[in-house]
């Protein structure tokens, strides 16, 4: 047994400090290395795409802030200048700002669907935020109060003056439409899905027959449906307004596109749920309503978001059957001899796409939210 | 100890509870009351249907189909005058269909699997690129992506005089793309013969190689010998014939072009809004697809000695070809569907042509909008025919 030599042992008890790396890897020189240059292929896409975007984005800057038009009263401020064009016509936005917001609703009575739109989104938030206190209150609020109030507070009656839909425009028509449509959508949607999966033959044969037609045909032939054949269903003399034609229109659609979305649900519920609810002496909309839609809703409910914003941009499609959603009003104004020049177009479909942008890219960014939250329970 | 359910009444008259709480009677009858239902409403709906036609005075039928049309289609791919039918009209609304949607499903896939190979791709700004793009053009209204590139892009560029001169006599101006139209000459024909025969001769090239490597152990360039009969052996025709085709070029006559073969600026913004718009998401499902393929597989096949190429053509893309194809179907026809908003910049689609001028004119509104829906129907549901063909033939064989 040999005895260790304390004297001429020696032991390190601190770490070294550790040494940089070499240059050409650290920092920004060796990210580039890596994620653009890293191979003879790499190096090509890199410097086209450097050179598309060079090529691309400094005129599309110039065009959209430097050589834009910020303020102005008539087309005189967006005519070109020294005869050069200029840039995007923002003072057109402006000055129209409020006719594309609420279309030609009466100037004195804007403050019923500005007081509506606040409502709705701090209603919005209250429900969609995990956080809140009281969400299942706020829902049933917004479910049954709300809509009440809003059609009050939007068509008039009861001391407030009556303005008529064919008034309404602008994003006002825009949001009551998407918010109509998913609101109906989703009970006709669980209604169809259930039909479809049930045991009984013409249960299942008619809402597959529904479900399928309406999913097989453009949202154009079914708003025209609702605008050119509708009239001719109901009795004679009977009109019902334009808006709510093309509200039956949209709900129907997109009630079918739900009803796939929530069977893709009910279909990945275990069968086991079904005979547990079942053993528990549970009838059939009791088992359905306390054990299998909540499971179901709660798997599906980033696709029924992606539902809502395929149709909140469906919505832009109503401007065909003549009425008038943000896009419809923007389109309307192109023609304005008050403020005709050739930015305006442009301008104004930028504008309309960054409203929507915002309002879709928002709602996939809570669906992938969503997803992440409700993710971590039972993963089969 | 036995349980007895002691609420079992035992009167005669439980033979009503039975039927009463009879799953399967009751099933029946609430059927039967919704059959009812149904029958009520389609009768009292053709009831005030026949009431309003017969106070517009507009007879129910088809004969419709066989009058004058009377106004013209700005793009006719067949013979079509102000004379013609409304028949006539139906069918070049439906090539015309056919046409931005074959055309816009080519380009939306080529850039569908550009942009979602881009977007998985080690290049840090390709990547980032690829994404603002799928991100930006995917949540923006398709209808306002048309307008756009029809009002502000097109529309504002310089008239035929002073268009942008592109290489091989390709003139883009504000009345479109002008390009010189191919004339076939003699022979031509056998040329575009020999295209299916050598597809033909390629596809039973494939089927030697494969049997022979499978019996030898030979590898034959499949591949690379395929390519060149396909375009080898009708080229070679092609030249062998003295090259059968002259060009006409469009000249300037006027204020506009002559001659030659003009793409509508209708036309080139609907493939460009709707290739663009259905790209996105076509991208999302390809990416989707090739991460759905585990590295687990390309691992395996390089251990046996698989080379890079060969894996990705043997192993990674027929497993993601089974994930991607099934959504890729759906987003074919949602673009079939969504060129049917040709109508907001006057693109002569089926529903523009047929479902707008017609009905306007004829005011057979009911006819009209059947056989249109019917038409987009019809193609839907072969399409989810064919694709559960498809899905059941190319399905996983589980244990």
């Amino acid at each position: 047994m040999s005895r260790i030599e304390t004297d001429t042992v020696f032991v390190r008890r601190d770490f070294l400090e550790p040494e940089a790396p070499p240059a050409s890897l650290g920092g920004f020189p060796g990210w580039a290395r890596k994620n653009l240059f890293s191979s003879p292929l790499n190096i090509v896409i890199s410097l086209a795409m450097l050179f598309l975007l060079a090529w691309t984005l400094p005129p599309l800057f110039k065009w959209l802030f430097v050589d834009a038009v910020w303020t102005g009263t008539n087309r005189d401020a967006c005519l070109p200048k020294d005869g050069e064009a200029v840039g995007a016509c923002w003072a057109f936005i402006n000055a129209k700002l409020a006719q594309f917001t609420f279309g030609s609703y009466p100037a004195e009575e804007r403050w019923r669907p500005a007081l509506v739109m606040v409502g709705f989104f701090v209603g919005l938030a209250w429900i969609a935020i995990p956080k809140m206190p009281r969400r299942r209150e706020g829902t049933w609020l917004m479910l049954t109060a709300f809509p009440v109030l809003t059609f009050w507070l939007l068509y008039g009656g009861l001391g407030l003056p009556i303005v008529e839909t064919s008034n309404w425009g602008g994003l006002l028509v825009t949001l009551v439409v998407a918010v109509t449509g998913i609101v109906a959508s989703l009970p006709l949607g669980v209604l169809l899905a259930l039909g479809r999966r049930s045991k009984m033959p013409f249960i299942k044969i008619v809402s597959v027959v529904f479900i399928e037609v309406w999913r097989g045909v453009p949202l154009i032939t079914v708003l025209f449906m609702a605008s050119v054949m509708l009239p001719l269903f109901l009795p004679t003399g009977v009109n019902f307004d334009k808006l709510l034609r093309a509200l039956i229109g949209v709900a129907l659609f997109t009630g079918a596109y739900m009803a796939e979305t929530i069977r893709g649900g009910l279909q990945a519920i275990p069968k086991g749920q079904y005979e547990g609810a079942a053993s528990l002496g549970l009838s059939y909309w009791q088992s359905m309503r306390l054990i299998i839609l909540p499971q179901a809703l709660k798997i599906v409910i980033p696709g029924i978001v992606n539902s809502f914003i395929s149709l909140f941009k469906d919505t832009s499609l109503v401007m065909i059957i003549g009425l008038y959603d943000l896009l419809g009003s923007i389109q309307r104004n192109f023609s304005d001899a008050n403020w005709s020049t050739p930015s305006i177009a442009p301008t104004g479909l930028i504008f309309a796409a960054a409203v929507f942008w915002v309002f879709c890219f928002s709602m996939s960014r809570y669906s992938m939210y969503m997803e992440r939250k409700l993710n971590t329970g039972h993963k089969r | 100890m036995t349980l007895r359910d002691k609420t079992v009444d035992e009167t005669p008259r439980s033979w009503v509870r039975a039927v009463l709480y009879d799953a399967t009677i009751r099933g029946w009858v609430f059927q039967g009351l919704v059959l009812l239902g149904l029958i009520l409403f389609a009768v009292w709906v053709i009831h005030n249907t026949a009431a309003n036609l017969r106070a517009a005075n507009i007879p129910f039928g088809f004969d419709f189909l066989n009058m004058r049309a009377g106004f013209d289609i700005s793009q006719k791919p067949i013979d079509y005058t102000l004379d013609s039918s409304h028949a006539q009209a139906f069918k070049v609304g439906l090539l015309n269909t056919i046409i931005v949607s074959v055309l816009g499903i080519i380009l939306a896939t080529i850039i569908g699997f550009v942009v979602g190979i881009s977007r998985l791709s080690n290049n840090w700004l390709l990547a980032r690129a690829a994404t603002v793009y799928v991100e930006t053009l995917r949540n923006i209204p398709l209808l306002l992506q048309l307008l756009f590139w029809y009002k502000a892009v097109l529309s504002v560029l310089p008239g035929p005089r002073q268009g942008y001169a592109l290489p091989l006599s390709i003139n883009l101006s504000n009345r479109g793309l002008t390009m010189p139209r191919p004339i076939a000459g003699e022979g031509f024909e056998i040329v575009m013969w020999s295209v299916p025969v050598a597809v033909a001769l390629a596809w039973a090239m494939a089927r030697w190689a494969k049997r022979r490597q499978a019996a030898t152990g030979q590898s034959f360039p499949v591949f690379r010998a395929s390519l060149g009969l396909v375009i080898g052996l009708p080229l070679g025709i092609f030249l062998a014939l003295g090259a059968p085709l002259s060009f006409e070029i469009p000249e300037l006559k006027g204020f506009n072009f002559a001659g030659g073969m003009v793409v509508h600026p209708e036309l080139i913004a609907m493939l460009l809004g709707i290739s663009l718009y259905t790209a996105t998401f076509i991208a999302e499902t390809v990416r989707a697809g090739i991460l759905a393929v585990s590295a687990g597989q390309s691992e395996a096949a390089f251990s046996l000695g698989l080379r890079p190429r060969q894996t990705m053509r043997l192993i990674v893309v027929p497993q993601a070809m089974r994930v991607i194809i099934p959504p890729l179907t759906s987003q074919y026809l949602n673009l079939t569907k969504n060129s049917s908003l040709a109508l907001a910049i006057g693109y002569p689609d089926l529903v523009a042509v047929f479902a707008g001028s017609t009905l306007n004119i004829t005011g057979h509104a009911i006819e009209v909008i059947a056989i249109t829906m019917a038409v987009y129907l019809a193609l839907s549901l072969i399409t989810a025919a064919l694709m559960n063909w498809f899905n059941a033939r190319v399905a996983l064989v589980e244990r």
